[in-house]
């Protein structure tokens, strides 16, 4: 080079500045909380599944991208996010070559084969964790026995028609998977990626809407709902809904872009998350619902594409 | 007073603090003035001069040819040095006239008596325009005559003054409006003479409070004229954005601005119309600013329009050796150049020079769908579909997905965590639509 050349490159010529890589360090901040409290409540076999989990999730994609001589990208954080995704769904109870499978079958299976970041058509976590609790269902639902309280999860008490204390349920104060017992603090995690613009409220917040709306419509249906105040609190704070409709639902791969889209996966979610509360076998349903969700969101977004600027007055005023 | 907006859109950090109070400066031209040929959007023009003629400022250089074209003056005294191809701002050679600057500024004499515009017809108003070679100088330099020349029987009742200037670091029009409202406004008189039904509204952004005062003085007392604060926000001086929050007023690629009944103007230009018209003064200079962190001494210069890039850096104390970047135009829409030969335009709005390169610090990763794309786009279009769309040379989806009324803003490429080049794709797709590449060959007819 005889002398510094200049850089051309197409306009724009600056940027917001935010990475790939900071927006998936603003998700393991928000994880903080939630799970900073599992570790809390149940312990430090807690903190070995959150271990294994993400230490598994990052050391799988390393390998897979060294040995198939792909660029490394484990850097970016999107692995150590599914880990930590990942360890939030298991109770604290699981052997540790639970997280080891799962993490594996997250990254390789669901994130890798298809492409990597950005092309896999489910939340790798959430589908690890279904595969997780199809083959080991007993012990994926043996839930840690903690003093004076029941063992069974909010939900199961409900689906056994028990009653739930709201209060504990909030503060999460009873037995449950790692991340989602504290409604508290989800809240605060999911109130950081709100102030840091990284999720959509719109997802999350129909998510919410709907799965009440559904269960209330079911209700009226003659499906076994109790038509109180308590039920439909222990339904919203009960099980992994606030961990899913924040942390998982808004997941930026698996959700449609169309804002009318994000609208219309919100009420399907809440669907088939009532569906499966209410009249399912399980007591459980959020994990279904999203990755069931996340493979129609191509179908969503072929139909959502809005309208541009200006095209819809410019028909009616002709 | 409230403040309008659009819907969407990006807040860039706007940078403008540097040059905002910076007096205009007036510069001379350096030994070499270079004027391009092309402009508007028309043919380029016709030399009138060859090599070894010797030339007066304001002297025409090179005659429209046709509506769209726009002629060329000097803005300088010399002699001719060459007619020829020499690269331009996008790289691509273009025909250019070269005069050698003798430095004497020796004034031609071809300019018209002052004249009132109240006694001249719309034709005669818009003739002087055109002779004038004013060009919308925001940066997009549609022909000023074009623009003031609607559609038979439209009816116009908005004459929109553009003065947001949305772009980051740009503080040019912010200045003339500080400092010559009254030739603004002078300007929209003599516009609104030519649409005798129509309100004049000069938009600025409210983060030139000082600009909207000296506006509001200027506009006292006269007739059909108000200013209108916008909302800071890029794009906000976008065509399209700004009718949309003057007016309520949509526009979308297959109408025209006058279609809903607006005419929309550069202040800029519209300050160089009163001169055009009263006086017949092409336009020969123009004002920009000079800024970046690559920049010793930012400023804002009155510049003669042929003026050298390297010219007007020195005029401003030189450029820092770490230099990495020299943007003509804004950092959103304006064209990174190669070499600093190329000239000041009737569009040059702005001359940027910085030391880092945003754009290089990372490369492209993969798309993680985040969506925030869309919610800054606009024009509500879907630019990371349009992206992949454009990239798999699928151009029938990138027209099926309304590729077409992207308006080439850069707000989806700023916000892209995983730094795509998406502005460039919808550049790709764009133009292999209008190259017709999205029909199958055997259904495509030429023409």
């Amino acid at each position: 080079m005889e002398k510094n050349m200049l850089h051309v490159s197409v306009s724009p010529h600056i940027r917001a500045g935010e990475t790939t890589q900071s927006v998936m360090r603003d998700v393991c901040i928000a994880l903080i909380p939630p799970l900073g409290f599992g570790v809390y409540w149940f312990g430090l076999s807690a903190l070995m599944v959150i271990a294994v989990s993400a230490a598994t999730c990052v050391l799988t994609e390393w390998l897979y991208q060294k040995l198939m001589g792909l660029p490394i990208t484990v850097t970016d954080g999107s692995a150590l996010v599914t880990g930590l995704i990942l360890a939030m769904n298991l109770p604290s109870t699981v052997p540790f070559w639970f997280p080891l499978i799962g993490g594996v079958f997250a990254i390789l299976v669901v994130k890798q084969l298809f492409g990597g970041l950005g092309q896999n058509f489910m939340n790798p976590a959430l589908a690890a964790r279904c595969f997780l609790l199809l083959s080991f269902s007993a012990r994926m639902t043996a839930f840690p026995v903690l003093d004076g309280i029941s063992t069974a999860t909010p939900m199961a008490e409900l689906k056994n028609g028990g009653l739930v204390d709201v209060k504990a349920l909030f503060l999460g104060q009873h037995s449950g998977c790692i991340g989602e017992v504290s409604i508290l603090a989800l809240l605060i995690g999911a109130a950081y990626l709100i102030l840091r613009r990284t999720i959509d409220l719109r997802i999350s917040l129909t998510y919410l809407a709907s799965t009440m709306g559904w269960i209330f419509l079911f209700g009226l249906l003659g499906a076994p709902v109790e038509m109180n105040l308590s039920f439909f609190a222990a339904h919203l704070f009960g099980g992994g809904l606030v961990a899913g409709a924040f942390f998982m639902a808004t997941d930026y791969v698996t959700a449609p872009i169309t804002p009318a889209g994000r609208y219309i996966y919100g009420v399907l979610l809440g669907l088939l998350t009532a569906l499966f509360r209410i009249l399912g076998p399980s007591a459980e349903g959020v994990s279904y619902a999203i990755i069931i969700g996340n493979t129609l969101v191509p179908l969503i977004e072929r139909f959502t594409v809005p309208k541009p600027f200006g095209k819809q007055k410019a028909r009616a005023e002709k | 007073m409230r403040t309008v907006t659009f819907h969407r859109g990006i807040h860039p950090q706007t940078n403008k603090a540097r040059t905002a109070s910076c007096p205009i400066r007036k510069i001379s031209c350096g030994t070499l003035a270079i004027y391009p040929l092309a402009g508007g959007m028309g043919a380029p023009a016709e030399p009138v001069v060859a090599k070894g003629d010797s030339v007066k400022v304001g002297q025409m250089l090179a005659q429209a040819k046709g509506f769209f074209s726009l002629p060329v003056y000097s803005g300088v005294s010399g002699t001719v040095k060459a007619v020829e191809y020499r690269p331009g701002h996008n790289g691509l050679n273009t025909m250019c006239v070269v005069v050698e600057n003798d430095g004497q500024d020796t004034m031609a004499e071809t300019w018209d008596e002052p004249r009132d515009p109240a006694s001249m017809t719309p034709e005669e108003i818009r003739a002087a325009i055109q002779k004038a070679g004013i060009a919308g100088m925001g940066g997009a330099g549609f022909p000023m005559h074009v623009k003031l020349t609607p559609p038979e029987g439209s009816k116009i009742d908005y004459v929109i003054l553009n003065g947001a200037e949305c772009e980051p670091y740009l503080t040019a029009d912010a200045r003339l409006m500080v400092e010559r409202p009254e030739d603004i406004v002078q300007g929209l008189e003599i516009l609104l003479l030519l649409f005798p039904e129509a309100e004049g509204v000069i938009a600025v952004e409210d983060n030139k409070p000082e600009a909207i005062a000296a506006l509001n003085r200027a506009v006292e007392g006269k007739n059909r004229m108000r200013v209108q604060p916008l909302k800071t926000k890029y794009p906000q001086g976008g065509e399209r954005m700004l009718i949309h929050a003057v007016t309520g007023r949509d526009v979308d690629s297959s109408r025209l601005p006058a279609h809903v009944g607006c005419v929309v103007s550069n202040v800029a230009s519209t300050a160089a119309v009163g001169d055009a018209v009263l006086y017949g003064k092409p336009v020969i200079e123009r004002v920009m600013t000079v800024s970046g962190d690559g920049i010793e001494r930012p400023d804002n210069l009155l510049v003669p329009v042929g003026t050298q890039f390297k010219d007007v850096i020195a005029a401003c104390g030189g450029a820092k050796e770490t230099t990495k970047k020299y943007i003509s135009g804004g950092p959103m829409m304006g064209t990174a150049v190669f070499d600093l030969e190329v000239p000041v335009m009737r569009t040059s709005s702005g001359l940027l020079a910085f030391t880092e390169d945003p754009v290089a610090k990372h490369a492209p990763s993969p798309c993680i769908r985040c969506g925030k794309c869309v919610a800054a786009c606009p024009e509500g279009l879907l630019p990371q579909q349009l992206a992949v769309a454009a990239t798999h040379m699928d151009y029938a989806r990138f027209a099926e997905l309304h590729g077409m009324e992207c308006i080439l803003c850069g707000s989806c490429a700023y916000v892209c965590p995983a730094y795509r080049p998406l502005t460039q794709c919808m550049m790709d797709g764009r133009q292999a639509v209008r190259e017709k590449r999205h029909i199958p060959a055997k259904e495509r007819k030429e023409g």
